[in-house]
C-alpha cells in the first residue's frame, strides 16, 4: 500500500499547493521492472531516474507500486446520448479513471446512434468536458447500425472527434458485400473496422453458449461457429482488400485458431478479449442470474484457457472491457428478458492481474502492451500508450499489485451495478491515475478532472 | 424441500417420498368426498404467464382438494401485459399472502429466479418454464409408470423405484421441458431412458445426458420397452427446417398404425404409451394408438392431480414446520 506523503495529501484537492502543475512520483517499478522516480510536469514526463524533489512539486510515494502507461480501452459503452439512466460520459469516464484508464473508445450504439459527425462530436465534447480520460468516439459502420448502407465515415473521420475506429458493435456487419466495402472505404482515413462477429441467423434468439449447459438449462444456444464463421470470412476479406480489421471480444478457442492462422499469413487483423471471457464460464449460468448474461456469451473452460494462451502469446492483441452498464431493472428479471452485458472498467486490470499475471502467463510489460500500447495503436491515439520516458505525455497509472479488495458494485463509480465479479476478492488496486499530467485518481479515489474540463464547461 | 424447480435436484429418496405421498392422495381421490383439510387457511397462487388450461386446472384441483384457497393469476389481461415486472408481480402476490406460487412461464429459469432471489418467501413450484423443465409432469409420468410396473408384477407400488424399467421418449427433445424433467427423474429412479428424435430436434450436448440417444425409432422399439412416451411435435417446426414435412416426420418418428401393430406381439404385451398432451393426432401418434388400451393418457391426467397434491402438501407442510 502507498503511504502518501503530506505533500500528496495536500494535493488531494486538485492541484499542488504551490499552484505548480508538478508531481514527483517516487520509487515506482516501471512496468514491473526497474524502480525509478518520475517527475511529471506540464502534462509530460519531465524526467525519469533518481530525482530530488523540486520546489513546489507534490510528492507521491510509489514504493511497491508498478507504473504503467495509462490504460486504453478499445471497447466501452458510455450509453450517452440516449441511455443516461444506464451511464453517462461523466460517470463512465470516472469509472475509467478509477480503473486506471486514460482513454476509452465509446461504442456507437447510443441513441441516436453515433453515425454522423454531429453525434461523435457531441460525445467527444462531453468527454472533454468531463475531463477524466480521453473519450474517443467510435463511429457506426452503417446508418443506424441497420447493416444496410454505410454511415458517413469520412465526415466522422474528419470531424473534431477524429474517429478512426468504426463499429456496429452489438450487431454484426453480416452482409459480406457491405463488410467488404466498409473495410475498403476506411482505408482512405487510416481507419479500422471493429467487427462484432456474430452470424445473425445462427444466433436468432440465442441466450447463452450452446453446449452442455444450455442443453440442460433449455436456453437457446449461441454456437461458437456463429462467431468463428464470421471471423474466418472477415480475415479473408481483409486480406483481399488489404485493410485493417479488428475483431471485438473474441470468445472461442476456434476463433483463436483462425486469428492465429490469419496473422501467420500476414493479414492485418487485431483481436480483443474481455476480462470476463478470460475468467468466467457458462457454468455460472446455471443459477439463471442475468448478471452473467453477456454477448458473446460466457463460454467453456477450454475456451477460457485458449483465450489466456492467445493473449499471452500475442495472437490476441488487446484486452477490451466491453464495459456495458445496465439499469438494475434490466437485470432483475427473467434470463430471457434481461439485457446482455457486464460492467468492466473498474475491475479489468485486477482481473488481468489475476488471470494472466498471477497465473504466470504474462509479465507487467506485456500487460502494458495489451492494455495500453496496442489499444492506442489500433485506435491511432498518438498521445496514449507511450513509453515511460522523459518527454512523453504523462498518461500513467500506478498499481499496487499486493493489494486485495472485494468487488462491491454499489461502491463503483459506474452507474451499472451489473458486475459479474461482485463479491469476489481481486488482486491489485489502482492507486493513482495521471491523465495528461494531472492526477484524476489519488490514493485510490477520484481526485479531480483535468483542469481543461472546467475551461470546456464555460 | 422448500421449492420444486427441477427434477435434477431430487434424490431417489425425495422422489419416492413424493410418489408415495401421491399414492395416499390418490386414495383420497377415489373416495366419495375428495377433500382433505391439510392446507386449510393456506393460499396457493397459480401464476400462469403462459396459457395452459390443462396444467392450471390440475394444480387448481390439487390445491382445492387439500382445502387451500386458490388464486388464479393469468398474466394476459393483467398488469403484466402493461409491463409489470416478474419481481413486482411476485411481490404483489406475496403481499396478498401467497404461501405457495405455482408458476408457468415461457422463460427458462423464471421459477428459479423467484425461488433464489429475495423477492418473495413463498414456496415455488415450477409448472413448466420455457424449454427447461416441467417437474410435476415427470413426477406424474413416473407415478403412472410405477403403478403400471407394479400391476404387471402383482405388487404394491408404494416404496418402489423404477429400477430396470426401459423407457423410450420420442419427439422434439430440443424444445421439450417434459423430456428434460423425465430424463433426470426416470434415471434417478433407476430407469433406462432412450431418446429418439431427428438430429435437428436433439440439443447439442445431449451426449452428456444419462441416457441413450437414437435417430431410429424402430431400432429403439426393437427391445420392447416398458413404456413409449410420445412428445408433441409442433407442425410449425417444419417451417424452420427441423424436418422436411409432417408426412416424413410421421413416417420416421411417429407412432402410426403400422408401427403400433408391433404392440400386438408378445414382446410388447406390457408396453404402455404415455403422452403429456395435448396430442397432435396423425402427426406423432395415430388415433388407433392414442385410443388403444395401451394408452395411459387419461390415467396420466388423473394421476397429475394426485402428484400435485403431494407436491403442494410436502412443500407447504414442510414450510409450516420450519416457521
Amino acid at each position: 500500500m502507498t503511504t502518501p506523503s503530506p505533500a500528496s495529501k495536500a494535493s488531494a484537492s486538485g492541484a499542488p499547493a504551490s499552484g505548480r502543475d508538478a508531481y514527483l512520483v517516487r520509487g515506482a517499478s516501471l512496468c514491473g521492472g526497474e524502480r525509478a522516480d518520475l517527475l511529471i510536469e506540464d502534462g509530460r514526463i519531465a524526467e525519469v531516474g533518481a530525482i530530488a524533489a523540486p520546489a513546489g512539486a507534490a510528492v507521491v510515494d510509489a514504493d511497491g507500486l508498478i507504473a504503467l502507461p495509462g490504460l486504453v480501452d478499445v471497447h466501452t459503452h458510455l450509453r450517452e446520448p440516449g441511455r443516461e439512466d444506464a451511464e453517462t460520459v461523466e460517470t463512465g469516464s470516472r469509472a475509467a479513471a478509477l480503473g486506471g484508464y486514460t482513454a476509452v473508445h465509446a461504442m456507437a450504439n447510443s441513441m441516436p446512434v453515433a453515425d454522423t459527425a454531429g453525434v461523435v462530436e457531441q460525445v467527444h465534447r462531453l468527454g472533454r468536458r468531463a475531463g477524466w480520460v480521453d473519450v474517443r468516439p467510435v463511429g457506426a459502420v452503417t446508418v443506424g447500425l441497420a447493416g444496410e448502407r454505410l454511415a458517413e465515415i469520412g465526415a466522422m473521420a474528419g470531424s473534431a472527434a477524429q474517429v478512426r475506429m468504426f463499429s456496429d458493435d452489438g450487431i454484426c456487419v453480416h452482409d459480406p458485400v457491405l463488410m467488404r466495402r466498409a473495410l475498403e472505404y476506411v482505408k482512405a482515413f487510416d481507419g479500422v473496422v471493429a467487427q462484432h462477429a456474430q452470424e445473425p441467423r445462427l444466433t436468432a434468439g440465442a441466450q447463452m453458449n450452446e453446449g452442455v449447459v444450455s442443453a440442460m438449462l433449455g436456453l437457446p444456444g449461441w454456437p461458437a461457429v456463429a462467431e468463428e464463421s464470421i471471423i474466418a470470412r472477415d480475415v479473408l476479406l481483409a486480406q483481399h482488400v488489404g485493410s485493417r480489421l479488428h475483431v471485438c471480444h473474441v470468445s472461442t478457442a476456434g476463433s483463436v485458431e483462425i486469428i492465429r492462422w490469419a496473422k501467420s499469413r500476414g493479414i492485418a487483423v487485431t483481436a480483443e478479449v474481455t476480462p470476463h471471457h478470460l475468467w468466467l464460464t457458462d457454468e455460472l449460468v446455471r443459477g439463471y442470474d442475468p448478471v452473467f448474461k453477456v454477448n458473446p456469451p460466457l463460454r467453456t473452460q477450454e475456451d477460457v484457457d485458449a483465450l489466456r494462451t492467445a493473449l499471452a502469446d500475442g495472437t490476441i492483441d488487446v484486452v477490451g472491457t466491453d464495459h456495458a452498464p445496465h439499469p438494475s431493472e434490466h437485470k432483475e428479471c427473467e434470463w430471457a428478458q434481461a439485457a446482455m452485458g457486464m460492467t468492466g472498467l473498474e475491475t479489468a486490470l485486477s482481473v488481468v492481474q489475476h488471470t494472466m499475471v498471477e497465473s504466470g502467463l504474462m509479465d507487467w510489460r506485456r500487460v502494458a502492451e495489451a492494455m495500453s500500447v496496442r489499444p492506442a495503436g489500433i485506435g491511432r491515439l498518438e498521445d496514449q500508450g507511450r513509453p515511460l520516458a522523459a518527454g512523453e505525455p504523462a498518461n500513467l497509472v500506478f498499481v499496487d499489485p499486493a493489494a486485495r479488495w472485494t468487488v462491491d458494485p454499489a461502491k463503483q463509480a459506474t452507474k451499472g451495478r451489473n458486475s459479474p465479479f461482485a463479491g469476489r476478492e481481486l488482486p491489485g488496486r489502482v492507486v493513482a491515475t495521471f491523465f495528461r499530467g494531472h492526477p484524476t485518481v489519488l490514493d485510490g479515489a477520484l481526485n479531480a478532472p483535468h483542469p481543461s474540463a472546467a475551461v470546456m464547461a464555460q | 424441500m422448500k421449492h420444486l424447480l427441477s427434477t435434477r435436484d431430487l434424490t431417489p429418496g425425495d422422489a419416492i417420498e413424493i410418489l408415495d405421498t401421491a399414492e395416499e392422495m390418490a386414495a383420497v381421490n377415489d373416495r366419495e368426498v375428495r377433500k382433505l383439510p391439510a392446507l386449510r387457511g393456506r393460499t396457493v397462487v397459480n401464476l400462469f404467464f403462459e396459457d395452459s388450461t390443462r396444467t392450471r386446472i390440475s394444480f387448481e384441483a390439487a390445491a382445492k382438494r387439500l382445502s387451500a384457497d386458490v388464486i388464479n393469476f393469468a398474466a394476459k389481461g393483467s398488469s403484466v401485459s402493461k409491463g409489470e415486472s416478474l419481481k413486482d408481480t411476485a411481490q404483489t402476490l406475496e403481499a396478498i399472502g401467497a404461501d405457495a406460487v405455482v408458476i408457468r412461464h415461457s422463460a427458462a429459469g423464471a421459477p428459479h429466479r423467484l425461488a433464489m432471489t429475495d423477492w418473495i418467501q413463498a414456496a415455488v413450484v415450477n409448472a413448466g418454464d420455457g424449454t427447461h423443465e416441467h417437474p410435476t409432469q415427470a413426477l406424474l409420468d413416473a407415478f403412472t409408470l410405477r403403478r403400471h410396473l407394479a400391476r404387471v408384477s402383482g405388487i404394491a407400488s408404494a416404496g418402489t423405484d423404477l429400477a430396470g424399467a426401459r423407457v423410450v421418449i420420442v419427439g422434439d427433445i430440443l424444445h421439450s421441458r417434459v423430456a428434460r424433467s423425465n430424463v433426470w427423474l426416470l434415471t434417478t429412479l433407476g430407469a433406462h431412458v432412450t431418446l429418439v428424435a431427428p438430429p435437428t430436434l436433439l440439443p447439442i450436448g445431449v451426449e452428456h445426458w444419462p441416457c441413450e440417444v437414437s435417430y431410429d425409432l424402430d431400432a429403439a422399439l426393437g427391445e420392447a420397452p416398458d413404456a413409449v412416451m410420445m412428445l408433441r411435435v409442433q407442425a410449425e417446426r417444419m417451417n424452420a427446417s427441423y424436418f422436411p414435412s409432417t408426412a416424413e416426420y410421421s413416417r420416421l418418428w411417429g407412432l402410426g398404425d403400422e408401427r403400433f401393430e408391433r404392440f400386438g406381439t408378445p414382446a410388447f404385451k406390457d408396453t404402455v404409451i404415455l403422452h403429456p398432451g395435448p396430442m397432435v393426432r396423425g402427426l406423432e401418434i395415430s388415433s388407433t394408438a392414442a385410443d388403444s388400451d395401451r394408452s395411459q393418457v387419461l390415467r396420466q391426467v388423473a394421476n397429475g392431480v394426485s402428484v400435485r397434491m403431494a407436491v403442494l402438501y410436502l412443500l407447504m407442510s414442510a414450510k409450516e414446520s420450519t416457521r
